[in-house]
C-alpha cells in the first residue's frame, strides 16, 4: 500500500475549507451560527453519501443504508440515555452492530448472486424493518416522535461527545469526519479490492473465473460501508441533538442518499460531497426565498417546504436520464474535452 | 393483546384474508409493469395516490361515485403512459437499477407536488358503508367490496391476457423481447398499452382504497414498500406468484397486529420477507432465474 500522495492544489482546497468558519465570521457576523450550521451539515451528509458511494459505485445499489444510519444514531442515543455508556463507547458498538447487520444481509445477497433490482428492493426492506422497530420500541426510542440525547453539563463534553452549542467545534468534528470519509474513500479506490470490485460489477463469473471472491470482496466493502454510515449517523445524532426516524432512518433518508451521490456524481472522490453541497443549498435556498419574499409566501403558503423536493425529484429524473454521471462527472468530462480539444 | 386462539384470532384471520386482496390487486398492476416492460415503478404507489385525489374532488364536485372512480382510473391510466412516455423510455437501454432510480425521482415529485396542491391533511370521502356481523365478529364492508372487486379485477386481466389479440401479444413479448419485434410487432406501442393497464389497476386500487383509508400525500410510502415486498416475494413479474404472496404477507400483518402493535406485524413481516428470499431469491414461486 503506498502511502498517499497528497497535491498542492488538494491542500489549498482543504485549507480553503478548513478556513470557512473564519471566512463565515468576518462576512456575516449576525447570521455566523446559521451559516455554520449549513456547512455542518454538508460536511456531515457528505461523509454519509461518501460512505454509501463505496457500495454504489460498484454497482451495488443499497436503499438500506437509512437503516444504518439509524442505528449508528439510536444505538449510540440509547445506550447512553438508557445505560448511561458515553458514545465513545457507545458510537463503536453502533458501528460494529451496523457493520454486522450489513453482512448478515450482505452474505446471503452476494451467495445467491441477488443483484439489481431484487438488491435494491432488499435493501429497502431492510430500512423499512429497522424504521418499524425503532417506532415499535416507543417505550424507549420515543417512536416517531423521536428522542434526544440527555445533555450532559452544559451540552459541551467531551465525555458525552456533545458538542452542539460550539458550533465552530462542531465544524472542525465534521470536517474531521470528512477528510476521514475522503481518505477511506481514497484508500479503497488505490486498493486491488477496488480492482476486483470493477471486475465483479462488469461481470461476476469472469470476475470469479480469475480467482477474485466475489462474495467476500463484497461483503468487505459493505461492512465498510454500513460502518461509515452508522458513524455518520450518530454524530449526526451527537450534534443535532435530536433523532427521528424522519430525519435520520428510514426509506426518505435512503432514497435521499442515493440521489444526492447520482446528482453530484458516483464515481469521483468528490461527487457524493458536492450532492450534498446541491441538495443543502437547494433546499435552504428555496426556504431562505420563501421566507424573504412576500408573494411567494403568499402563493404557495404552507406547501412551500415541499417546493424543494418537487424540484429535487425533477431534478433527479432529469439527471439520471442526461446526466448519469452527475454533476462532478459531467462537469469533469467537459474539462478533459476541452483541454484535450485545445492541445 | 396477548395471542390467543380466540374469536378475536379468527377476526383477525378474516381481515387479513380481506386485506390480502387489496394488496394482491396493487401487486397485479406491478408485476405486469415488470413482467412485460421489466421495469420497477418505484413510484408505483404514489400514481395510486394521484388517483385517490381525483376520485376525491371528482366525488366532492357532485359526481356520483361510480363516476368518480371511472375519472380516477383514467388519470392514472393515462399518468401510466406519461411516465413511460416521458421517464422509462429514454432509460430503457441503461442499466435496470436506472430505471428504478428514475421512478424514484418521479415518486419525490409526486409526493411533493400532492403536498403543495393539496396540502398535507388527511382527507376521507365520508362515505360510511357500515359493517355487518357474522357469530359475533364484526367485518366492514368496505374491506368486504374491496376484496370481490379486487378477485374480479384479477379474474377481468387474466381473461384478458389469455382470450384477446393484444393480450397475447403482451404475453409474447413478456416471454421474448428480442423476438416478437421480428414477427413484426410494435413492442413500442405493446408498452405504451401496458404502462396505460398499469396505471389503470393502480386507479381500481385507489377506487377501492378511498372507501377504507384517508387520503394524504405519503400514503404512498405506507404502501409502496408493502407492495414491492410482496411482488419479490412472489417473483417479480410472476402474477400468480405475487398473489399468493399477498395473503402469506397480509396474515403476518393482520396476526402480529393483533397480537402485538401495529409496527410489529408490519416488522415480522419485513423479516419473513428477507428471510424468504435468502432461501428461495427467485421468489416463494419463482421459476429458475
Amino acid at each position: 500500500m503506498s502511502a498517499l500522495r497528497v497535491s498542492p492544489a488538494a491542500v489549498v482546497g482543504l485549507l480553503a475549507v478548513a478556513a470557512l468558519p473564519l471566512f463565515v465570521h468576518i462576512l456575516s457576523p449576525a447570521s455566523e451560527k446559521y451559516y455554520l450550521h449549513l456547512l455542518i451539515q454538508i460536511l456531515l451528509w457528505s461523509f454519509i453519501y461518501t460512505g454509501w458511494s463505496l457500495m454504489g459505485r460498484f454497482g451495488l445499489t443499497s436503499l438500506g443504508h437509512g437503516a444504518f444510519t439509524g442505528i449508528g444514531a439510536y444505538v449510540t442515543v440509547l445506550l447512553w440515555n438508557q445505560a448511561g455508556l458515553t458514545p465513545w463507547l457507545g458510537i463503536p458498538i453502533s458501528v460494529v452492530i451496523a457493520a454486522v447487520v450489513g453482512v448478515l444481509v450482505g452474505y446471503p445477497c452476494f451467495r445467491l448472486r441477488i443483484t439489481g433490482h431484487y438488491f435494491a428492493l432488499l435493501t429497502l426492506a431492510l430500512t423499512e424493518f429497522v424504521r418499524l422497530c425503532i417506532v415499535g420500541l416507543r417505550d424507549y426510542t420515543g417512536g416517531s416522535l423521536g428522542t434526544q440525547p440527555s445533555r450532559h453539563g452544559n451540552g459541551i463534553s467531551l465525555f458525552a461527545i456533545q458538542f452542539e452549542p460550539d458550533r465552530v467545534l462542531a465544524f472542525y468534528i465534521a470536517f474531521a469526519l470528512w477528510l476521514f470519509g475522503l481518505y477511506v474513500w481514497l484508500r479503497v479506490d488505490r486498493s486491488m479490492d477496488r480492482y476486483a470490485l470493477d471486475a465483479a460489477s462488469q461481470d461476476e463469473d469472469a470476475a470469479a473465473s480469475v480467482g477474485i471472491d466475489v462474495t467476500r470482496e463484497k461483503l468487505k466493502i459493505t461492512a465498510l460501508s454500513s460502518a461509515l454510515c452508522a458513524l455518520g449517523g450518530a454524530i449526526y445524532g451527537q450534534y443535532q441533538m435530536y433523532i427521528s426516524p424522519d430525519t435520520i432512518a428510514g426509506l426518505g433518508i435512503s432514497l435521499n442518499m442515493v440521489f444526492a451521490v447520482i446528482a453530484g456524481g458516483m464515481w469521483t472522490l468528490l461527487g457524493p460531497t458536492v450532492g450534498a453541497v446541491f441538495t443543502q443549498v437547494l433546499a435552504e435556498g428555496l426556504r431562505v426565498a420563501i421566507q424573504g419574499s412576500a408573494t411567494l409566501k403568499s402563493i404557495l403558503g404552507s406547501s412551500a417546504l415541499a417546493l424543494d423536493q418537487a424540484i429535487y425529484g425533477l431534478l433527479l429524473v432529469l439527471f439520471i436520464i442526461y446526466m448519469p454521471k452527475g454533476i462532478l462527472g459531467t462537469g469533469i468530462d467537459w474539462w478533459r474535452r476541452w483541454r484535450r480539444r485545445k492541445a | 393483546m396477548d395471542c390467543q386462539l380466540d374469536i378475536f384470532f379468527l377476526e383477525a384471520l378474516i381481515n387479513g384474508l380481506l386485506l390480502a386482496g387489496l394488496l394482491a390487486l396493487l401487486a397485479l398492476g406491478l408485476n405486469l409493469i415488470f413482467g412485460v416492460i421489466d421495469v420497477v415503478w418505484i413510484c408505483y404507489a404514489e400514481i395510486v395516490m394521484i388517483g385517490m385525489y381525483g376520485i376525491d374532488f371528482a366525488y366532492k364536485g357532485g359526481m356520483p361515485f361510480l363516476l368518480a372512480a371511472a375519472i380516477g382510473i383514467i388519470i392514472t391510466a393515462v399518468a401510466g403512459v406519461i411516465l413511460h412516455y416521458l421517464v422509462i423510455r429514454p432509460v430503457l437501454e441503461t442499466p435496470p437499477i436506472n430505471q428504478l432510480l428514475v421512478t424514484g425521482g418521479v415518486l419525490f415529485l409526486l409526493q411533493a407536488s400532492a403536498t403543495m396542491l393539496f396540502g398535507i391533511e388527511f382527507r376521507n370521502l365520508g362515505m360510511r358503508l357500515g359493517s355487518t356481523t357474522v357469530a359475533d365478529m364484526s367485518f366492514s364492508w368496505a374491506r368486504i367490496i374491496t376484496f370481490l372487486v379486487a378477485l374480479g379485477g384479477m379474474l377481468a386481466l387474466w381473461l384478458f391476457l389469455r382470450r384477446t389479440y393484444l393480450g397475447t401479444a403482451i404475453r409474447a413479448i413478456a416471454q421474448d423481447r428480442q423476438i416478437m419485434p421480428l414477427m413484426g410487432v410494435d413492442s413500442r406501442k405493446l408498452y405504451l398499452v401496458t404502462s396505460a393497464l398499469g396505471g389503470g389497476l393502480a386507479g381500481v386500487a385507489a377506487t377501492l382504497m378511498v372507501l377504507q383509508y384517508d387520503i394524504y400525500p405519503q400514503i404512498g410510502l405506507q404502501f409502496g414498500p408493502l407492495i414491492f415486498m410482496i411482488c419479490v416475494l412472489g417473483g417479480l413479474g410472476n402474477m400468480i406468484g405475487g398473489f399468493v404472496a399477498a395473503f402469506i404477507i397480509s396474515q403476518f400483518i393482520a396476526v402480529g397486529s393483533s397480537c402485538f402493535h401495529t409496527e410489529w406485524g408490519y416488522a415480522v413481516a419485513f423479516l419473513f420477507f428477507m428471510v424468504a428470499i435468502f432461501i428461495r431469491p427467485q421468489g416463494l414461486f419463482g421459476g429458475k432465474s
